[in-house]
């Protein structure tokens, strides 16, 4: 029996050491792609990628939006990866100053809208668009005597929706800072300390992150949840039927209009890559069609290119607002760790 | 092998794992940020001096209460026979592997309107977060101060007992002395675990506190101003030094030798009155801990509002390999391998350290039992930054490779290891070895007959604890993970990210599943370190 247990543990050590091993031989054929913590992607895409160009992806997640980008400019000169996923238009001047990619025009950039190219040089390719917005439990609102849903941001600091908002920190959030900035650009440099103050007064509740804003608090994802307003995404909706299960055919998880901000997610070739080749590779396969459509109900978000065809659970249920809050990326990039200071003292001090 | 070369190895390899990596990468990302200037306004801040206050004093009162709550069921399972007893010493260490995101989701279920201890009137808060900060630490006190006390000779006791003492007083004259050394050596290490909160601080605390692990989160990594991040890093390392120095003294001081027997020999079954207290403590500390163990397993089976195994049969649709990459079975298998390859590095670098550490007590054993505490007391942050840019060339480029995964969470546990074993050498009679080599045994033959067999219980707590504490290492924030090699920790938190009710149930069927794992794993070491012992 000792024995046995020792072998156990022998065979486990050894395979394990085998196999750091083994994936440590990098051939020319593998593309490293450093992403954040939330990029997915389905495995017979990734296979179909190998068939068409022969190289494997190999991929490192480096933590949430903000440290991915982070870490990759720490280790810049001596590169983990070839390509990176991840930047969003809230950290992509951070990344650009740094001088994190190679300039690299996609194959197929010419069908994305011109409002996805935020980037002239092209260091960066826009791959995905979503939009953060506060989401209503439509379970919660109109029912019970409770008030209809808010519709606008200035409905949020009336009295009738007094403590039933949460929203993410934005100095540890990303879409905690996008709904910030969204109320920077509806009320302006100067009229969004008022607005906030406004909040805090109505009794607003900031929580760390997105996990524990939607997964605990929020009332339509928690049973023990006692807000029914949440800051989250657009496409909710669509994943609220998507995983519940197979009990819902309609979503009970809408959206406010008028709340959201526009985010753009971008991927690059790094400077200094080992395989800079099959990152180009990597990047153009990023905007093709099979990619593309991929990517709504891995990742939640929307392709960039036209052409893609979304699921169905997406056209009937993710809302796609019509003329979402947006900023310039450099405006966000001189502004963003003042404002976030701002913020913290209006808000949490 | 000759003595020396012995000897040089002993050092050698302790000094040497710690220097490639943790010495090496930290001093790598302080040199290259660290600047004067800002040296100066960490200083001369205000702020900062206020987070470095909460800091310490949250941590002072969180150690102080997880002995409060540890001490009691160490004693009791070290010195009472009842059924079941392996079970719970298993069932006490769960808490401590279990993600931060995970027990913060649990103890807030339980805290809010509605909830069991609702009563309490707390939402967020300093009191829910020092809360949380004992669940996961009495683990700690319990088996490391457990551990030595079972192994106490209770004919002390006894005889002062016989000789007219109360009971508190020979507890307090007798038996707290002799404790002494591995009380200091958990308060120690649940010292270091709490000035270093990070999860609970943000999940549990309201915003507006900050410990400087969290400051030095904050400055790195969103607003990328590495200068100050690394002037609060030295802050918080020059703080944790200081201490442990002091520590280190102190256990040395109070190290005394005594014969220390079989734990078989000591426990036995409560009589009269002595059931009331058994069942007072082992009642209170099961309540405490499996309260929010139990909204955890509930959850897993209620998806959607409804009872369902839905959640555990989710685990193995094609759906979660998509959203795991491999299958969920292969993150348990990961888990398991990683930790028995984390625990052994930890047994070997830990155990020939301990070895040192014990046989010559003075300043540079000090400085050196000092050094392989730090990495407990130092920002993740900074590590894994200081991973990044100093492992980033041949031969250490390890930076994506695996293997980095079980090395920097033996790292974490090789304290453990030393802080288990280093006392139960310290108590070794020096006579039984010079019997040993007067009746001619060579000194090999010394350590293996009179050492080991004593030392074993300490290296068995030491193993079980740095198995336990690579389960539960999350390691997103160490390093560049490989989303191909996740581990249950890693799958839980995938599953928290992504909307829809059968993710959170599957998150929480993940806890479940590392709860009993962690319940497993421990109870197989106790199982094993027991028939051991019955050779002492």
């Amino acid at each position: 029996m000792k024995r046995a247990t020792s072998v156990v543990v022998l065979v486990t050590i050894a395979s394990t050491i085998a196999a750091a091993c083994s994936s440590g031989k990098a051939a020319d054929k593998t593309v490293v792609l450093m992403s954040h913590d939330s990029f997915a992607v389905s495995p017979s895409v990734l296979a179909a990628f190998t068939r068409e160009t022969g190289y494997k992806v190999k991929m490192l997640k480096s933590g949430d939006a903000g440290e991915a980008v982070d870490k990759a400019i720490l280790v810049r000169d001596h590169p983990v990866a070839d390509a990176f996923f991840g930047v969003d238009n809230t950290f992509l001047t951070r990344a650009l100053d740094n001088h994190l990619f190679a300039s690299y025009t996609a194959k197929g950039l010419a069908s994305v809208p011109s409002r996805f190219q935020l980037d002239p040089d092209h260091h960066v390719t826009p791959i995905d668009s979503g939009d953060v917005c506060v989401n209503d439990d439509l379970a919660w609102f109109g029912h019970n005597g409770h008030p209809s849903a808010p519709r606008s941001l200035a409905d949020l600091t009336k009295p009738a929706y007094r403590k039933l908002l949460v929203v993410e920190n934005p100095a540890s959030s990303s879409p905690g800072l996008a709904f910030v900035l969204a109320t920077i650009a509806a009320s302006g440099t100067n009229g969004w300390h008022d607005y906030w103050r406004a909040l805090r007064a109505n009794g607003v509740r900031v929580d760390d992150g997105w996990e524990q804003a939607y997964d605990t608090d929020f009332t339509a994802a928690s049973k023990s949840g006692d807000r029914p307003l949440v800051v989250s995404y657009a496409t909710d909706p669509a994943a609220d039927v998507a995983y519940s299960n197979g009990k819902k055919t309609t979503p009970t998880v809408g959206v406010v209009p008028g709340t959201c901000f526009a985010q753009v997610e971008f991927a690059g070739v790094l400077e200094h890559a080992k395989n800079p080749a099959g990152a180009r590779a990597l990047i153009d396969f990023m905007l093709t069609r099979r990619f593309q459509e991929d990517v709504p109900l891995e990742m939640y978000v929307y392709p960039v290119l036209p052409a893609a065809k979304l699921p169905p659970v997406f056209v009937r249920f993710a809302v796609q607002p019509v003329h979402p809050f947006a900023m310039s990326a450099s405006t966000i990039g001189s502004h963003r760790n003042a404002w976030i200071d701002e913020w913290t003292r209006i808000v949490l001090q | 092998m000759s003595r020396r070369a012995w000897r040089l190895l002993r050092v050698g390899i302790p000094l040497g794992f710690l220097g490639v990596f943790f010495v090496w990468p930290v001093a790598a990302i302080i040199g290259r940020s660290l600047t004067a200037g800002a040296l100066h306004d960490v200083l001369t801040d205000g702020g900062y001096r206020h987070v470095a206050w909460f800091t310490l004093w949250q941590a002072v009162v969180a150690t102080g209460l997880t002995l409060v709550v540890g001490l009691p069921a160490a004693y009791v399972v070290a010195r009472y026979e009842f059924p079941g007893r392996r079970l719970f010493r298993a069932f006490v260490t769960v808490p401590f592997v279990l993600p931060t995101v995970v027990v913060a989701t649990a103890f807030l279920v339980l805290f809010r309107p509605g909830g069991a201890l609702s009563f309490l009137g707390w939402q967020r808060g300093v009191g829910p977060m020092l809360v949380a900060e004992v669940f996961f630490n009495v683990a700690v006190v319990v088996r490391a101060v457990g551990g030595f006390w079972a192994n106490l000779d209770p004919s002390r006791t006894d005889a002062a007992r016989v000789l007219g003492a109360s009971r508190l007083r020979a507890f307090r004259e007798v038996t707290l002395p002799l404790l002494g050394p591995p009380i200091a050596a958990a308060a120690s290490i649940v010292f270091l675990f709490t000035f270093t909160a990070f999860g609970v601080v943000l999940l549990l605390a309201d915003p507006a506190h900050a410990t400087l692990e969290v400051e030095i989160y904050h400055q790195a990594v969103l607003l990328f101003d590495l200068p100050i991040a690394a002037a609060l890093a030295l802050l918080q390392m020059v703080a944790v030094i200081t201490l442990l120095l002091v520590l280190a003294r102190m256990q040395e001081r109070r190290a005394v030798t005594q014969r220390l027997v079989a734990a078989r020999d000591t426990a036995r079954r409560a009589r009269g009155r002595e059931r009331v207290l058994v069942g007072a403590v082992l009642g209170a500390t099961t309540l405490f801990l499996g309260g929010p163990l139990a909204v955890l397993a509930f959850e897993s089976v209620r998806v959607g509002g409804s009872w369902s195994l839905a959640a555990y049969r989710a685990l193995g649709s094609s759906a979660a390999t998509d959203t795991l990459f491999v299958p969920a079975s292969q993150a348990l298998l990961n888990s398991l391998g990683f930790a028995a390859l984390a625990a052994l590095i930890a047994v070997v670098v830990g155990g020939l350290a301990a070895v040192v550490i014990a046989s010559r007590p003075g300043r540079a054993t000090r400085a050196m039992d000092t050094l392989l505490m730090l990495p407990l007391g130092t920002s993740a942050v900074t590590v894994g930054f200081g991973f990044l840019v100093a492992l980033d060339r041949w031969p250490l480029d390890l930076r994506a490779k695996t293997i980095l995964v079980p090395i920097a969470q033996a790292v974490v546990a090789i304290p453990f290891v030393v802080r288990a074993v280093v006392p139960a050498l310290r108590s070794i009679d020096p006579r039984l070895r010079d019997a040993a080599a007067v009746l001619g045994a060579a000194p090999g033959r010394v350590w293996r007959e009179v050492d080991l067999p004593i030392a074993m219980r300490a290296f068995a707590v030491g193993f079980g604890f740095a198995a336990a504490v690579s389960l539960g290492e999350f390691g997103a924030t160490l390093f560049v993970a490989r989303p191909d090699s996740p581990t249950i920790p890693i799958a839980i938190s995938r599953f928290l990210a992504r909307p829809g009710a059968l993710n959170i149930g599957q998150a929480m069927a993940m806890s479940t599943i590392l709860m009993l794992v962690t319940g497993a794993v421990v109870l197989a070491i106790e199982q094993a370190q027991v028939r051991r012992l019955g050779e002492l």
